[in-house]
């Protein structure tokens, strides 16, 4: 399915522009909450590849439909890996700085299940992006 | 359970911590407990906002009101006036330097518009393995656009207009080296990613293709376009497993997709893209160097001209670019020239991003416009050095720069201002040292990292970095005399002038730039026979534990040189101005105390 | 020819090696892809190894042997199950590699570039590998530890023996 003009590649876009918004603003269409994990070299080297794993588990134990899992790159937080970034819709992401061991479950368990930001991990965005 | 209407996040960052914001924490929890708050307002202890400069920071959401400096005492006026009242406390906002106007929204204020991710725009926020995502935050349109809309030549004067340099060092107009590349007449000509990030200290270009391969894909194609090639080749380390993988993966999306391959956008426009692995040495950063590599060769420079941009691969016109610079070429075609120039210093567009590491408290990775300065880089960003320690230098340009002192921590960065202070810009790692580093040992690691890395093709880089080395060696052992630093001067100038390629001629930058700025340190090994930061091993002295010695005396009562002082039951301290390093107190002592160099 | 062929499985793996110096466009060209390769499948890149790619390629084997001494990613000495790649980039020189690195030299035993008498263990210096943010780093094989202190090596050599069910 090659894209053969701007046109073509535009609907895509438009397509997948939800995605854009709750990431952006927390504006969204539906009630998906997404995690982001930052898994380049760092943040694998710091345990983020466990910190998917047990994430997708959690999700998949709880039935958790409207969460999706999303690898990512880097955030540039290095001094804290691994880091993980929730989007809810009407909200503003937050993020997680080293998230290891029992955080994840408390991000399932707290965060996206009641809505209670976990003190001592939140990370502040501290960047504009050129988007 | 109630529902919580507000958020105080009070910055719990090593900077705002060393300044009281744990306190703060309890102090806003008793007192909203007190009023009866608890349930509808979380206090919240946030990491870093990277505003050191200006804590303990106190943000409250919703409302995304930013306090700064906020003390102990005014934590009662923030919850009766904000939180009570809905007020916001103006005292306490952050002020323009230039205006003096109070700015309630973090968002405003120039210090985060520093931070501004252009060659990282996407990276942290989509998955590097969905092509889907990358064309849903604008991807491929720059490319559509290129093909479907302007000319090869359009698109070479958008860069040129754009004022982008080279992000891998040297920092030569990316649109004239496209030109230089169109204008000669051939039957092939090549595009080359210069993937090979070897400054010991960096690994921006590792994170681009890590977090927004598509990038790298669409900024290649759109080179092969305007210089008019139809292959692309990216060279790139052998130390990088995962980049390579996600790189793969992105390659065979855009394929799928016909983003790569024949007739792009039905524009009649083909080209595709191969990935070379390196084999770990540094002189391939170097692009007639890497050339050589991709050709399956010894990766050793030859002279320039002639230029790859008129005798490069295979000896068809080639143009080498570095990734940071390829990233940043999608965002100047889809938002234009003037977006991109109008950023930046005079002679330095666009942003830049640092790998900021060593005795530093963030550490990571940071993108900000030409012109930031090394003092908002390192305490705002940065948040500072680890442990309180005094700051002694940063080293810039890797192998190939220098270090920079506090003196010029205000000069704003870019290409010309970062010469003139005898570094350079180069890839962009960010060495931070404190006072516990040795400004000779660090220039004698660079050289036996350039002596190791050298290719060995002209004389004076393979014989002048081994022998500066050498030097050096002598001095942090304590055996130097003040005709080496003579010597190392003359033998520095020397291969500058003289050797073959950029890895030679920048060797000795290390070294002049640490004599000119810590000269005294060199003075220090060579004359007292003493290491000031106390980091050369040979030339350490015996220390006493404070925490064991029980002040017995045994050691200053065997000192041949009586130079422990201290008195019975107190604490002993060697002199070690006048310490010879004999021992004798180390055998004498029973508790352990002296610590032996 | 004698010591390529003594690898346990050879025949398949030079079989592996044909099958991807046939897929290569150019042979000349392919010098550095199919020694990584080679280097893949067999570990190391011994004289009658090095002579056996040049054969094939059809280039001059002096050719073959300036390559693999040029780069330091290639190997002409066999190395353990292990290889502790200790990174000598700057931010782990400044944050104290030198101490990690003396540790695991003194409880192996050997030093820089060397292997243990046991097969087990190659400890090997490397140039930065990119992962700052967590220095002073140590890879081991693939799996990277971060912030690695003098008092943690014991423990990392423990972990490597107990997968080898040492």
């Amino acid at each position: 399915m090659p894209i053969k003009s701007l046109d073509e590649l535009r609907k895509i876009r438009e397509d997948q522009v939800k995605k854009v918004k709750l990431r952006e603003s927390g504006e969204s269409g539906d009630n998906t909450v997404e995690v982001l994990v930052g898994m380049a070299t760092c943040g694998i080297a710091a345990g983020s590849r466990e910190v998917l794993n047990r994430l997708v588990d959690l999700i998949g134990e709880k039935s958790l439909d409207h969460v999706k899992v999303i690898q990512v790159g880097c955030m540039g937080y290095c001094h804290s890996e691994p880091t993980v970034q929730i989007n809810t819709p009407g909200k503003e992401p937050i993020i997680y700085g080293n998230v290891k061991g029992d955080v994840v479950d408390d991000i399932v368990e707290k965060h996206i299940l009641n809505n209670e930001i976990l003190d001592d991990h939140v990370l502040i965005k501290t960047f504009n992006s050129a988007l | 359970m109630a529902t919580q209407r507000t958020h105080i996040m009070v910055c719990g960052g090593t900077g705002c911590v060393s300044s009281g914001s744990l306190d703060m924490v309890d102090s806003f929890k008793a007192k909203l407990t007190e009023k009866g708050y608890q349930d509808e307002i979380t206090v919240i202890k946030t990491g870093c906002f990277g505003f050191c400069g200006q804590g303990p920071i106190i943000k409250i959401h919703p409302d995304n009101v930013f306090y700064v400096q906020v003390g102990l005492n005014d934590i009662d006026e923030i919850i009766d006036e904000h939180i009570i009242k809905g007020r916001t406390v103006s005292r306490l906002l952050y002020k323009e330097p230039e205006t003096h106007r109070p700015l309630p929204k973090h968002e405003d204020m120039s210090f985060y518009k520093k931070q501004y991710r252009i060659a990282l725009r996407n990276c942290g926020l989509i998955n590097p393995e969905d092509i889907n995502e990358y064309i849903a935050f604008g991807g491929y349109e720059a490319l559509g656009m290129a093909l479907t809309e302007y000319t090869p030549e359009k698109v070479i004067d958008i860069v040129k207009a754009s004022g982008l340099r080279g992000r891998g060092g040297g920092g030569f107009s990316t649109g004239l080296k496209w030109e230089y590349t169109r204008k000669p007449a051939s039957d092939q000509k090549y595009v080359i990613c210069n993937a090979d990030e070897g400054d010991p200290g960096a690994f921006m270009d590792r994170s681009i293709l890590e977090g927004d391969p598509h990038s790298v894909i669409e900024a290649m194609t759109i080179a092969g376009y305007a210089i008019g090639a139809s292959v692309g080749v990216v060279y790139i380390r052998a130390e990088y497993p995962l980049a390579i993988k996600r790189l793969e993966v992105a390659l065979d999306q855009a394929r799928e997709f016909g983003l790569l391959g024949k007739n792009i956008f039905e524009s009649g426009f083909s080209f595709d893209i191969i990935i070379k692995l390196g084999a770990g040495a540094f002189v391939c950063g170097e692009e007639t160097a890497l050339i050589h590599s991709v050709e399956g060769s010894r990766g050793e420079p030859t002279k320039k001209p002639p230029f790859p941009s008129i005798e490069g691969y295979h000896k068809k016109p080639t143009s080498v670019n570095n990734v940071e610079t390829l990233a940043n070429i999608p965002p100047i075609i889809t938002k234009g020239a003037e977006w991109f120039h109008a950023i930046g210093t005079e002679k330095s567009k666009g942003t830049k991003v640092f790998a900021l590491a060593g005795k530093i408290n963030n550490v990571g990775l940071v993108e900000v416009p030409m012109g930031t300065t090394l003092r908002e880089i390192i305490y705002d960003i940065g948040g500072g050095i680890i442990g309180g320690k005094a700051f002694k230098a940063v080293q810039t340009g890797g192998p190939s720069g220098g270090v920079i002192t506090t003196a010029d921590l205000d000069t704003p960065i870019d290409y010309e201002s970062l010469r003139a202070i005898g570094s350079m810009m180069g890839s962009g790692g960010m060495i931070v040292m404190d006072e516990d580093d040795c400004m000779v040992n660090i220039a004698k690691f660079y050289l036996d990292f350039t002596q190791d890395e050298s290719c060995g093709k002209c004389t004076p880089c393979r014989l002048g970095t081994k022998r500066m080395f050498e030097m050096l060696e002598k001095i942090t052992e304590g055996k130097g005399t003040m005709e080496d630093i003579e010597k190392l001067r003359s033998l520095g100038h020397a291969i500058k002038d003289s050797a073959l390629c950029g890895l030679g001629q920048t060797a000795p930058n290390p070294v002049l730039s640490t004599l000119d700025y810590f000269y005294d340190e060199y003075l220090a090994h060579i004359v007292d026979k003493k290491c000031p930061a106390g980091a050369c091993k040979a030339l350490a002295k015996y220390k006493i534990d404070p925490v064991k010695c029980i002040g017995c005396s045994a050691c200053a009562r065997v000192c041949p040189v009586s130079c422990i002082d201290g008195k019975p039951k107190g604490k002993y301290v060697i002199n070690e101005d006048e310490c010879i390093s004999c021992g004798a107190c180390f055998t004498a002592c029973r508790f352990d105390a002296v610590i032996k160099p | 020819m004698s010591e390529v062929f003594e690898f346990d499985k050879a025949t398949e793996k030079l079989k592996l090696l044909d099958a991807f110096i046939e897929t290569q466009p150019t042979k000349e060209e392919a010098v550095i892809s199919v020694l990584h390769k080679a280097q893949s499948l067999f570990g190391y890149l011994p004289p009658d190894l090095q002579l056996y790619v040049a054969r094939k390629l059809d280039v001059p084997a002096a050719k073959v042997y300036g390559v693999v001494s040029f780069y330091s990613f290639f190997s002409e000495e066999k190395r353990g199950d292990f290889t502790i790649n200790i990174c000598m980039g700057t931010a782990c020189f400044v944050k104290g590699i030198d101490k990690v690195m003396s540790e695991f030299s003194n409880q192996l035993g050997i030093k820089n570039k060397e292997t243990t008498a046991d097969g087990l263990f190659t400890l090997n210096d490397v140039r930065c590998i990119g992962a700052c943010g967590l220095a002073p780093v140590v890879m081991i094989n693939d799996k990277v530890y971060g912030h690695v202190k003098a008092e943690d090596v014991g423990q990392i050599i423990m972990d490597c023996k107990e997968q080898k069910g040492v």
